[in-house]
């Protein structure tokens, strides 16, 4: 039996096609998945997000462990409500998972991840805090909700008015706790919006208030082109256990400089990175799709995310190449069995609304 | 599911209008628009090409997936809908309404081979078990 979400029947009864996303039946689409697409770019849309999970860290210990089990250092949290994007990583610098974790102040943190990982990343992390003053615990109790777009602030304001002042002054990237809930400034599309935490009771309320508030109910389908867009990894398919952040783009999220020592880090410095991640523009008709091979002047790729972008009208991908391969040049890559040209661009492809690739 | 009874269907998806002239018409069906989900691409036969039966001969590409389409009965190719180069979302907004190609059969009997639209409910239903 496939997982569920608090929201499952309600996805059912607006019209969603459900599919199975790592072991939960999650909504695909509701009838279109590009006019969902166009929804949160333009305006705003909502994504049931419950399958992924809420862990609180708590405990003396917790900024120091944090400090050795992420990539990213969470010593960058000065102020509470100040979230950090990071990698976690095996000794030899692959990838366990992607996640956001947000300081609550004091010894308190919350951190989100990815729903198929959760119970490898309990365990993984369970493992690292042995003999410290960590409380791990994951927060089955708490649903869900990513409402973005440009309008999608002012339409949670519409409907939770007595949320606007905790949430108005977020910055991006920012949470503030509103009662038991948990309101962040934060998303996986390149627009503007929030990530609403709320007791799973709450959720199906919530979810009818936006919609009768003009938010379109948007499933994994557009979540997919949007982040893909937004040039925003997918654990699992940009990167996992066999790839380093190095290789996959985010290298921004590791701090190799300082002195700081985390799980991963030694195996980083030597491995170095020869290959890289790039986005690429397809130049001919068709569709570049995950496993696509791409051939380069400087050796062999792969498509590791590919799509048609709603925004841009053509096709898009993020792709694994030779670490000499640079924005302008153009690859071949081969898309049931012809070769196509593409281009390979810098990424994001699409922030807030506007296309920034030439 | 939305399956006219005037048509003739194919295992792979397709369907076959009869037309007075003793050509046929042929696009894809609800089912299969369903499955795909968002069209973005439409590649038709090129006119004159002469087709086998169950030759490839096109391609319905959705944000999700490319999907062969074939040739329903061996015929000469007589005229292709290029609305759906620009417009491939046609399919999605009625698959019966938004057709493909039309096609000259070699031997215009072959069509009662083809499903009958019970034959192709049932057909439909089966797979999704």
């Amino acid at each position: 039996m496939p997982k569920t979400t608090v929201l499952n029947a309600l996805h059912r009864e607006m019209g969603a096609k459900m599919v199975d996303f790592g072991g939960w039946d999650m909504p695909l689409h509701y009838g279109s998945q590009i006019e969902e697409h166009h929804a949160v770019r333009r305006d705003a849309g909502m994504f049931d997000v419950s399958h992924m999970r809420v862990v609180d860290l708590d405990g003396a210990d917790t900024r120091r462990w944090l400090r050795g089990l992420l990539a990213n250092d969470v010593n960058k949290l000065r102020v509470p409500g100040r979230a950090l994007y990071s990698c976690m990583l095996h000794p030899d610098g692959g990838v366990v998972d992607d996640l956001i974790v947000y300081y609550r102040g004091g010894d308190h943190y919350r951190m989100v991840v990815n729903a198929a990982t959760t119970d490898k990343d309990l365990a993984w992390m369970r493992g690292q805090a042995v003999g410290l003053d960590v409380q791990i615990r994951p927060r089955e109790d708490l649903a869900m909700i990513a409402v973005q777009g440009p309008q999608a602030r002012e339409r949670v304001w519409s409907v939770l008015p007595d949320a606007r002042g905790v949430s108005e002054t977020l910055a991006p990237f920012h949470g503030a706790a509103w009662g038991d809930w948990f309101i962040a400034r934060t998303g996986y599309t390149g627009e503007d919006g929030f990530e609403l935490m709320l007791p799973t009771a709450e959720a199906a309320a919530v979810w009818r208030g936006l919609h009768a508030a003009g938010v379109a109910p948007a499933g994994l389908g557009a979540r997919d082109t949007l982040r893909l867009e937004a040039g925003m990894n997918l654990y699992g398919q940009d990167m996992d256990e066999s790839t380093t952040p190095l290789e996959t783009g985010l290298a921004w999220t590791v701090s190799l400089t300082d002195d700081r020592d985390f799980t991963g880090k030694a195996a980083l410095q030597a491995r170095g990175a020869a290959r890289h991640q790039v986005g690429l523009l397809l130049l001919d008709k068709g569709v570049l799709r995950a496993h696509c091979a791409v051939h380069t002047a400087s050796g062999a790729g792969e498509v590791t995310s590919g799509t048609f972008s709603p925004t841009l009208q053509r096709s898009i991908a993020l792709a694994r190449v030779p670490a000499a391969v640079q924005a302008g040049d153009e690859v071949s890559v081969v898309v049931r069995d012809k070769q196509l040209r593409a281009k390979v661009v810098s990424y994001p492809f699409v922030r807030n609304g506007q296309i920034l690739i030439a | 599911m939305n399956i006219p009874a005037d048509l003739k269907y194919t295992a792979s998806h397709e369907w076959v209008r009869s037309n007075p002239d003793g050509s046929v018409t042929v696009g894809i069906t609800d089912h299969a628009q369903d499955l795909l989900g968002d069209m973005v691409f439409v590649e038709n036969p090129v006119p004159g090409r002469k087709l086998a039966a169950g030759e490839e001969c096109g391609v319905v590409e959705s944000v999700k997936a490319a999907s062969d389409v074939y040739a329903p009965l061996a015929g000469e190719v007589l005229a292709v809908n290029s609305a759906l180069e620009t417009a491939p979302e046609a399919i999605n907004q009625d698959a019966f309404a938004a057709w493909m190609f039309t096609l000259r059969p070699d031997r215009p009997a072959d069509i009662e081979g083809l499903l009958d639209a019970a034959a192709y409910r049932q057909l439909v239903e089966s797979e999704s078990h």
